[in-house]
C-alpha cells in the first residue's frame, strides 16, 4: 500500500459525526451538491470546453476541455448532472450514453499526445440503459476507456466527487490515483438496484448500501481508494467553495508525484494497483 | 492432473449414458429432440439451430485439441471481503454454487492446444452465480492473459455472465479494470485475443474484456448487451424492438465481428489465429 493511502486514512472522515452508509448516499445524491462544472468554475481558469466524440454527436452528460489547475494545463473529463429539470433532461441527469465514452476517450488521448494530466470527476448514478446507447455500444465505449486508460502515457488522477455508479464511473476512473470525497459513494451497484435483485425489494436500500460498504471510508480500507477529502461540516453543497479547494489542492499534490514518472512508468505502476485490487483465498498456499 | 479432469470424464461420461432415451424440447422451435442426437450435434438444435446452454468444460472439449494441459489459478477461492449477507451469506452461496456445478468459480483458465496451435483460454462457467464476475474471475483472467504473453500465446476467453459478482462489491467492479489493463499489456506486446460471447453475456463482463478482443465472435441469438433488457425496460418505460440484444443485433450495429455457430467455432477461431499469429 502506497504512502499516499496510508495519509489519506489518517485524514479520512473517522472522527466526524457518525453518519449511516444511505445518510451518505443521500448526500452523495444532493441536488445542490457541486458538480463538474463548478470544480472547474471555482479551481482553474483559461478553461476551453471540447465537445463530440467525432462519430455520433456531443454527449453533455460528459464534459471535458483543457483548464488551467494551479498552473499545470490539464484535460478535465467529467459526468455533469444539471441543476433543475431542464439542465438535467438535457444532461440526461449525468447519464451517459456510449458518445459520452467515447468523446472522454477521444479527450484522454489528446492529452497524450501533448504529455498533460488527466483529471476525471465522477458522479454519475451510472451509464444510460437505453435502446441507443446499447444500439451504439455501451458496453464497448465503457471498456474501451478501461484498455485506453490502462496504456495512457501520462499521470491521470480521479475524484469520486458524488455517486460513482459501477461501470459507468469506471469508465472514467482508471487512474494512477482515485481520491474520493468524504459523503461521496463509489459502488458495483446502487443500493436500490441490488435491493431488487437480492431482497427482491427497492425498499430495502439501506440495506444493501450497508452490506455494499461504498462509501469513502470502506473504499479507503479496501485500499480501492487512495485518499478521502474531507467535506465540510453537513456535506459539500453547504460549502462548494471550500469543497473545490480541498479537492484542487489533493490533485495538485497527487500530480506533482505523478510528474516525475516517465509514461512507462505510470502504466505500469497503474498495472500493478489494478492487479492489487481483489481478494481470494490459495488453497495451494494454504 | 488437475482437479476438474479428474471430475470431468465421468461427468461427461454418466450424461451421454442417460442420454440414450431421454428427450429434451427445444427453446427455439419447440421441438422434442433426444438428448444423445442434441449432444452429438454439440447440442445445437438440428432442426432451427437454437444453441442450448454447454457447461465450460464442453467448451473446453470443443474448442481445444486435449482440453487444458495447465491450468492457471485452479487453487484461488472466493473470499468474503465484504462479509455480505443478504437473504443467504456469501460463502453459503459459493459453496452452493461449487456442490451444483462441481466448479471452483466462474471460469476455467489454463493453456492448451487449438490445432497445435499454443493458447492460452479462459472459459465462463454461466452455471456458477450467473457466471459473474468477482475477484477469482478476474485473477484468473489476468492470469491467462499474462501467460499468454510470457509465452507469446494468443489468447481466447468464452464469455457467458450476468455482470459483476455484487456479493464482492467494489471489488468486482475493479476486476473490469484489472482485466482491460491484462489487456493493454497483451496487446501491447503485440499478441491476438479472440473474444467469444455466448448466451448470455451482459454488465461488466460485456463492459470490459468480453467486447475487447481483436475480433469479437458471438454464438446465433445470444442475448449481449451492457444493461439487462428487463432494467433498460424499466427505465424507459417501452417495449423493447424485436431482437434487441441479440448477436445478430449487435452483429448489424456493428459491434461484432462474426456470428459463428458453435460446429464451426473452433474451425473459425483456428483460421483466424493463423492470419494473426
Ligand atoms: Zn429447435
Amino acid at each position: 500500500m502506497s504512502d499516499e493511502t496510508r495519509s489519506g486514512k489518517a485524514a479520512g472522515p473517522e472522527d466526524s459525526e457518525p453518519l449511516s452508509r444511505y445518510e451518505r448516499v443521500k448526500l452523495a445524491r444532493h441536488p445542490d451538491r457541486p458538480f463538474t462544472l463548478d470544480y472547474i468554475r471555482i479551481l482553474c481558469s483559461d478553461w476551453i470546453e471540447l465537445h463530440g466524440d467525432r462519430k455520433f454527436r456531443d454527449d453533455p452528460a460528459i464534459v471535458g476541455g483543457w483548464a488551467t489547475l494551479a498552473g499545470r494545463s490539464v484535460m478535465i473529463i467529467g459526468h455533469q448532472k444539471g441543476r433543475g429539470m431542464k439542465e438535467n433532461l438535457l444532461r440526461n441527469f449525468g447519464s451517459p450514453h456510449p458518445e459520452g465514452y467515447r468523446k472522454a476517450e477521444r479527450l484522454m488521448q489528446l492529452a497524450a499526445k501533448f504529455g498533460r494530466p488527466v483529471v476525471t470527476l465522477v458522479d454519475t448514478q451510472g451509464a444510460y440503459p437505453g435502446i441507443g446507447a446499447e444500439e451504439r455500444g455501451q458496453a464497448e465505449a465503457i471498456a474501451r476507456n478501461l484498455q485506453v486508460m490502462a496504456g495512457l502515457p501520462v499521470p491521470i488522477v480521479t475524484v469520486i466527487i458524488g455517486e460513482g455508479g459501477s461501470g459507468g464511473a469506471l469508465g472514467i476512473a482508471v487512474a494512477d490515483r482515485v481520491l474520493m470525497l468524504e459523503n461521496a459513494i463509489y459502488s458495483v451497484i446502487s443500493p436500490e438496484g441490488c435491493a431488487a435483485i437480492l431482497w427482491r425489494s427497492r425498499d430495502r436500500a439501506e440495506d444493501a448500501a450497508e452490506a455494499l460498504k461504498l462509501t469513502a471510508t470502506d473504499l479507503a480500507e479496501f485500499a480501492v481508494v487512495d485518499e478521502v477529502i474531507r467535506e465540510p461540516n453537513g456535506g459539500a453543497h453547504l460549502d462548494p467553495d471550500a469543497t473545490a479547494l480541498a479537492v484542487g489542492s489533493a490533485v495538485e499534490r497527487h500530480l506533482d508525484e505523478l510528474v516525475e514518472f516517465s509514461g512507462d512508468e505510470l502504466i505500469e505502476r497503474r498495472r500493478e494497483k489494478f492487479y492489487a485490487m481483489g481478494r481470494w483465498e490459495d488453497t495451494a498456499s494454504a | 492432473m488437475t482437479w476438474f479432469r479428474k471430475e470431468k470424464q465421468p461427468l461427461v461420461a454418466q450424461k451421454r449414458e442417460l442420454a440414450a432415451d431421454v428427450w429434451e424440447k427445444c427453446e427455439g422451435c419447440g421441438a422434442a429432440l433426444y438428448v444423445r442426437k442434441l449432444e452429438e450435434n454439440d447440442r445445437v438444435c438440428p432442426d432451427c439451430g437454437h444453441h442450448f446452454r454447454i457447461s465450460a468444460r464442453e467448451y473446453l472439449q470443443l474448442l481445444f485439441d486435449d482440453g487444458f494441459e495447465e491450468e492457471f489459478g485452479e487453487s484461488l477461492r472466493s473470499a468474503d471481503p465484504l462479509e455480505f449477507v443478504d437473504s443467504k451469506a456469501y460463502p453459503e452461496r459459493i459453496e452452493a454454487a461449487e456442490a451444483r456445478v462441481g466448479a471452483h468459480d466462474a471460469i476455467l483458465a489454463g493453456a492448451g492446444h487449438i490445432d497445435g496451435r499454443l493458447v492460452c483460454g479462459g472459459i465462463m462457467e454461466f452455471g456458477f452465480i450467473g457466471g459473474s464476475m468477482g475477484s477469482v474471475v478476474g485473477e484468473k483472467i489476468a492470469r491467462l492473459l499474462d501467460a499468454a504473453v510470457e509465452r507469446s500465446a494468443p489468447a481466447l476467453i468464452v464469455s457467458a455472465s450476468g455482470g459483476a459478482r455484487m456479493q464482492e462489491g467494489i471489488f468486482s467492479l475493479m476486476q473490469l479494470a484489472k482485466s482491460a489493463t491484462a489487456l493493454h499489456r497483451l496487446a501491447a506486446a503485440g499478441l491476438p485475443y479472440i473474444s467469444i460471447l455466448t448466451h448470455p453475456t451482459t454488465g461488466g463482463v460485456t463492459a470490459s474484456f468480453a467486447m475487447l478482443g481483436d475480433v469479437n465472435l458471438a454464438e446465433p441469438g445470444a442475448l449481449v448487451g451492457f444493461a439487462g433488457p428487463r432494467v433498460i425496460k424499466e427505465t424507459i418505460r417501452q417495449d423493447l424492438p424485436d431482437a434487441f440484444q441479440t448477436a445478430e443485433f449487435l452483429e448489424e450495429h456493428g459491434m461484432l465481428d462474426c456470428i459463428v455457430a458453435r460446429q464451426d467455432l473452433k474451425q473459425t477461431v483456428s483460421t483466424l489465429l493463423a492470419h494473426m499469429c
